[in-house]
């Protein structure tokens, strides 16, 4: 029974992880600039393999198989904001502007941030 | 339907998702306008490809392959991270005040 239920939740956080992942992947098809695409990957795409490796860590046998899933979710959440912060900040200072759309951008006027 | 056949064809599913994801991740790719956004097709690839080494993990049930998922993770951060200093390293010095070697 208990079973069960564990391969059922498994598969629905599959599905709902693979999806975030297909999100993700729309959002840097379609977004107008760098800047928005970051959001699309970093945040879905983290929430898309997080679920993936949930599943794998409820669905174990083994407990230490378990918290190596988890101690992957806990990596992946702390390294890909660094990552993504990175590369925007490189990616301004190389000269790469945000698209026309953009409402705000707190370093256009910033004798400091313009390179 | 019974648990064990959810999860069979909801692995199928989430595999099918994937190779759709990573279909779209290489359009942009390949078209890319700038460097930058091929890093972050780059480092998308990499996360998806975590998925699926994942999905392949409770398919066949080697939990080896959880390893390789958890290196690739950190090669993957740390290739973006040197990618991101590459394209800071083309920054020509004199432009502004906020050089490259104010830290990153």
């Amino acid at each position: 029974m208990i079973m069960q239920v564990v391969q059922y939740v498994a598969g629905l956080f599959l599905i709902v992880g693979t999806g975030f992942s297909l999100l993700a992947a729309a959002g840097i098809l379609r977004f107008p600039d760098l800047y928005t695409r970051l959001h699309a990957a970093t945040k879905a795409g983290t929430v898309g393999a997080g679920f993936v490796l949930l599943a794998i860590a409820i669905s174990a046998t083994d407990l230490a198989v378990s918290f190596r899933a988890l101690g992957g979710i806990i990596f992946l959440v702390l390294t890909s904001p660094i990552a993504a912060h990175l590369l925007a900040r490189a990616a301004y200072l190389a000269g790469d502007r945000p698209a026309n759309i953009t409402v705000v951008n707190d370093l256009e006027n910033e004798s400091r941030g313009t390179p | 339907m019974s648990g064990e056949v959810f999860l069979f064809v909801s692995e199928n599913v989430a595999l099918g998702l994937l190779a759709l994801a990573v279909a779209v991740t290489l359009v942009r790719l390949l078209r890319g306008p700038s460097l930058p956004d091929r890093i972050l097709a780059l480092d998308t690839l990499t996360v998806l490809t975590i998925s699926l080494i994942g999905v392949l993990t409770l398919r066949t049930g080697v939990t080896v392959l959880l390893d390789i998922a958890l290196a690739l993770c950190l090669v993957g951060f740390v290739a973006t991270i040197a990618l991101a200093r590459y394209v800071l390293s083309r920054v020509p010095p004199t432009q502004g005040e906020l050089r490259p070697e104010d830290g990153a």
